[in-house]
């Protein structure tokens, strides 16, 4: 109890956010110095070398966008088709940017990325490996073996060699058994004869301690000396069955990441383009190519993520709410320190339960080409849509179909296509529909917020022409003229992060020790990941205490967040 | 002591209606979720456990009971501990067959039917994993007709059966007996007991005859808990989940009465933990008339909505918080801000509204300075 009523007695630079998952989720932000001035130009740009040109590229299931950005200033734009080989959509867009704004190739001193390619590979169940799963749990945790609850034809790609091995810790990090190293050998060995070049491990309370994970890691690799090897603490939360999915589908990705960064790598040769390679990942922080070739699930939901950044970037807002516009959806966010909140919960990918994190996302089936229908006499919007056949089935556009864009053309506040073809609606009807669009619109902003207090709403994605009025629940609406390309802006944005979410026992180590070690950790983290050394700053400090636990055990996740360092651009 | 499959004579052979699918499961799995009043945990790895078991073991068999014979020996079957480590160290399966055979030795005698002992949460789909394993029936009852927080709230104690001897195993079959005068200082070894093993352990205990079990436990709940969960399936596909619900739990022989009680979204949630509860509430203020709003306090599972100071429905009556589109049961650790809802009361199992059961479940043995109105006179 006591942990609860200390942080209600701190000092004022904390305020207890909201209280979410589990038992009793007390997040505490403080305002961390500097941070404020994370997204002003010089700090978001690379630290000293903010002079010089960055591209972001979104490649999402429809575009492929591109911007070639001087610090946060947008030299050149650019939206093109996502092409069957990724690569090709991704070189038409880049040239289309270095054309525009007429600068050399060499200029160029930072390429990132963002893909919904791995996403959308394990979806489709498409390029997937067989994985080698070990997880040392024995003798717990037998009713509940590996891939439980796979959709099977998943799990008859990926998951024909699962392995359980003893050993395993407490809550508290204590073993409550010793780790079986020999049929740890014996798996690898086996895998090393089968094929299996891709291994997932994972252990009962890794993220108390991974040391057991870490040493199958090593007998693994001493046995199969080629294959690649996750942990699940490496990426996934409390919560063994889900942590262990997120290893194993990250695991599941390895051969198509390798594939897809040299792919990037060809692509940029061609582009005569010396620049490092970033790959952005879903909490809105970039990460090497080479980190990628190893984490590809860190890039699940970057899209979003990527669109929020970018209107982060775009409004200078650090505290929004995000409203991106689709062609079929409308994807609700929020920024909190001028990163996307994340969930709390698990999330279902491809029909498989994780807990890796993911950000915040709530999606409404309204979007530019989103049908408007009259049925019982009360408009229908959505969720069905014409989608990227906009431009050939809108009214506007000489089609048939009428849409929200129709909508918003026919009551004068947007113009595209020929407002003509739309005057002849009836004025009930038209205001009827707009008054559903702003009234969706609101419903989905109320869902996604924490508390009732106005809050301002940044727009962005192509859609953003069906909002003209003022929302209820929001304080300001905000727009820009690059919003269309707000994702890619988003993965131009140079900052790494690092993340620690792990049980300390607070009765033995003491609050402010314990939350030391996790900061320390995370730092050390964001630098393996690429972050410069001196400056990076704690955006997120989250404490739960466990329930029905003895000796204070605390669950503390801890973000940090800073800027690429310099060697990460000049390697 | 147990491994005697069959022939079982204790128990009469009758063909079950009741056999669970995968499809079934999920159904099961919601309608418990609604049963347990927002408590109970997440019932999604019990699930998967049942769902494996199954898989391995076949069905087991599912028996109502009034085809126990007087004399037949059953037991409840369960997890104890802290959500949290369940879900790292889930449950070994050998586990819950040590609980069973234990408790067998110290008795001298076989068990012939599991028992759950509340229907809701983790702890509904666990006893048909050690059913399937045991190849044991598995008793259409269970102790609560809802979920309740401690071992000394079940209908069973309220009837006099003894809770102890009451067995505890680990992962490892570490295994212990606790022997007590009463239910709740059961409850008090127990979790001591728990905490040792890494608060996480497969219990069992209450051992009943037949002729108990008839007389002590809420009859029929597993095939209550199904046909809920469908009910809300089939009224999906009809687009009136909500309505559907309410019909069904309004047909019920066990509940026979429920009412949507508030309409609205939550505008406000607190929670902590104190003495191994989630305790808190939460604010649910009404859509169309922002004046009116409703306060639920919860400890696990929720304990009484009032509207200003008018109580409008308290335990042991069930008030579960479900989504107001796909009535979908919402856990008390999901509530957050601007999730639109309505509250359901039920009429509590007539068990539960004995004299002694109110002492046990009633507002009164939860802190609150209320005594108990049954929600038909809370509405009418």
């Amino acid at each position: 109890m006591s942990i609860f009523r200390r942080l209600l007695s701190q000092p004022t630079p904390y305020r207890l956010l909201c209280a979410a998952s589990g038992n009793c989720v007390v997040t505490l932000l403080r305002c961390w110095r500097g941070l404020s001035a994370g997204l002003e130009m010089g700090r978001v740009g690379l630290a000293g070398v903010h002079q010089n040109y960055l591209i972001g590229v979104d490649v999402g299931g429809t575009n492929t966008d591109a911007v070639l950005m001087q610090g946060a200033k947008v030299i050149a734009a650019c939206k093109t088709a996502t092409t069957p080989s990724v690569e090709d959509g991704v070189i038409a867009a880049i040239s289309d940017v270095i054309e525009q704004s007429a600068i050399a190739p060499e200029a160029v001193t930072m390429l990132s990325i963002g893909t919904t390619h791995f996403t959308n590979a394990f979806v489709q169940r498409m390029e997937l490996d067989s994985v080698g799963v070990i997880r040392i749990a024995l003798p717990a945790a037998k009713a509940l073996p590996p891939f439980s609850g796979w959709p099977t034809d998943i799990a008859d790609i990926v998951g024909q060699h699962s392995y359980m091995v003893r050993g395993g810790l407490q809550y508290d990090g204590s073993a409550y058994a010793s780790l079986d190293e020999a049929a740890i050998a014996h798996i690898a060995q086996g895998l090393r004869e089968a094929g299996i070049e891709s291994v997932a491990i994972s252990g009962v309370f890794a993220p108390v301690d991974n040391d057991l994970e870490r040493r199958a890691r090593q007998i693994v690799l001493d046995e199969h000396t080629d294959c690649s090897v996750v942990l699940s603490s490496e990426i996934g939360r409390i919560g063994l069955l889900e942590r262990e999915n997120a290893g194993i589908m990250n695991a599941a990705l390895a051969s198509l990441a390798k594939r897809t960064i040299s792919g990037f790598r060809t692509a940029m040769a061609r582009l005569d383009l010396s620049a490092p390679l970033f790959i952005a990942q879903n909490d809105g922080t970039l990460m090497s190519a080479d980190f990628v070739e190893k984490y590809p699930v860190l890039t699940f939901a970057s899209g979003p993520t990527n669109s929020m950044r970018g209107a982060a970037l775009l409004s200078g807002l650090e505290e929004a709410i995000v409203c991106d516009i689709g062609g079929t959806t409308t994807d609700l966010g929020v920024l909190t320190r001028g990163f996307p909140r994340e969930s709390s919960t698990s999330v279902d990918i491809g029909g498989v339960r994780t807990n890796f994190r993911m950000p915040d996302i709530l999606a409404i089936g309204l979007g530019g080409g989103s049908l408007v229908r009259v049925e019982d006499g009360n408009i229908r919007i959505g969720p069905q849509s014409v989608g990227y056949r906009l431009r050939e089935e809108a009214l506007v556009f000489g089609g048939s179909t009428l849409t929200t864009t129709d909508i918003a053309v026919a009551a004068g506040y947007a113009d595209v296509g020929d407002g003509d073809r739309v005057r002849h609606l009836n004025r009930d009807l038209v205001e009827a529909a707009v008054c559903e669009v702003h009234r969706m619109i609101e419903d989905g902003v109320d869902r996604i917020k924490t508390n009732p207090d106005p809050a301002p709403l940044v727009l962005v994605g192509g859609g953003r022409i069906l909002v003209d009025r003022p929302l209820a629940g929001v304080s300001t609406i905000v727009s820009h003229d690059n919003a269309d390309v707000a994702n890619a802006i988003g993965a131009s944005i140079a900052q790494v992060s690092g993340e620690v979410d792990r049980v300390y026992s607070y009765t033995d180590l003491g609050r402010d020790k314990a939350l030391d070690e996790a900061k320390a950790e995370a730092k050390r983290r964001a630098q393996i990941a690429g972050a410069e050394k001196d400056a990076l700053d704690v955006i997120d400090i989250e404490e739960v205490p466990l329930s029905y636990m003895p000796g204070g055990a605390v669950r503390v996740r801890v973000k940090v967040v800073g800027p690429l360092a310099e060697q990460g651009v000049s390697q | 002591m147990i491994g005697q499959r069959h022939p079982n004579t204790s128990v009469a052979s009758v063909s079950s209606a009741l056999v669970f699918s995968e499809g079934d499961l999920v159904d099961f799995a919601r309608g418990a979720a609604f049963l347990g009043t927002g408590g109970g945990g997440d019932p999604y790895i019990g699930r998967l456990m049942a769902e494996n078991a199954i898989q391995k073991y076949g069905h087991p068999s599912i028996v109502s009971p009034s085809a126990l014979s007087d004399d037949a020996t059953v037991c409840f079957v369960a997890m104890l501990g802290a959500p949290t480590v369940l879900v790292e160290k889930a449950v070994a399966g050998d586990d819950l067959e040590r609980a069973i055979s234990h408790l067998a030795e110290r008795l001298g005698r076989p068990i012939d039917a599991l028992m759950p002992v509340e229907i809701g949460g983790i702890n509904s789909t666990l006893p048909i994993v050690a059913a399937a394993r045991l190849g044991l029936p598995l008793l259409n009852a269970d102790g609560m007709g809802r979920a309740f927080p401690a071992i000394q709230m079940v209908v069973m104690n309220f009837e006099g059966v003894h809770a102890t001897p009451f067995v505890i195993v680990d992962e490892h079959l570490n295994t212990v007996t606790v022997e007590t005068d009463t239910a709740d200082r059961a409850e008090a070894f127990v979790r001591v007991v728990a905490t040792q093993m890494g608060m996480s352990c497969v219990v069992s205990g209450y051992p009943m005859t037949g002729k108990q079990v008839k007389a002590a436990t809420i009859h029929n709940t597993l095939t209550e808990a199904l046909e809920i969960g469908r009910a809300v399936a089939l009224g999906r596909q009809q687009g009136n989940p909500v309505q559907a619900l309410l019909d069904r739990l309004s047909r019920s022989e066990i509940y026979g009465y429920a009412r949507e009680i508030f309409d609205g979204k939550i505008v406000d949630v607190h929670r902590r933990t104190e003495g191994g509860f989630t305790i808190g509430s939460c604010a649910i203020e009404d859509l169309s008339d922002v004046t009116r709003q409703m306060h639920i306090d919860f400890q696990n599972e929720n304990l009484i909505a009032k509207e200003g100071d008018r109580v409008r429905a308290s335990v042991p009556d069930l008030i579960t918080i479900i989504d107001r589109e796909t009535a979908d049961p919402i856990p008390t650790e999901s509530l957050k801000y601007g999730q639109r809802v309505k509250v359901i009361a039920v009429a509590a199992p007539k068990l539960l509204t004995t004299p002694t059961a109110l002492e046990h479940v009633g507002p009164r043995a939860f802190g609150t300075d209320h005594d108990f109105v049954p929600i038909q006179q809370l509405t009418e």
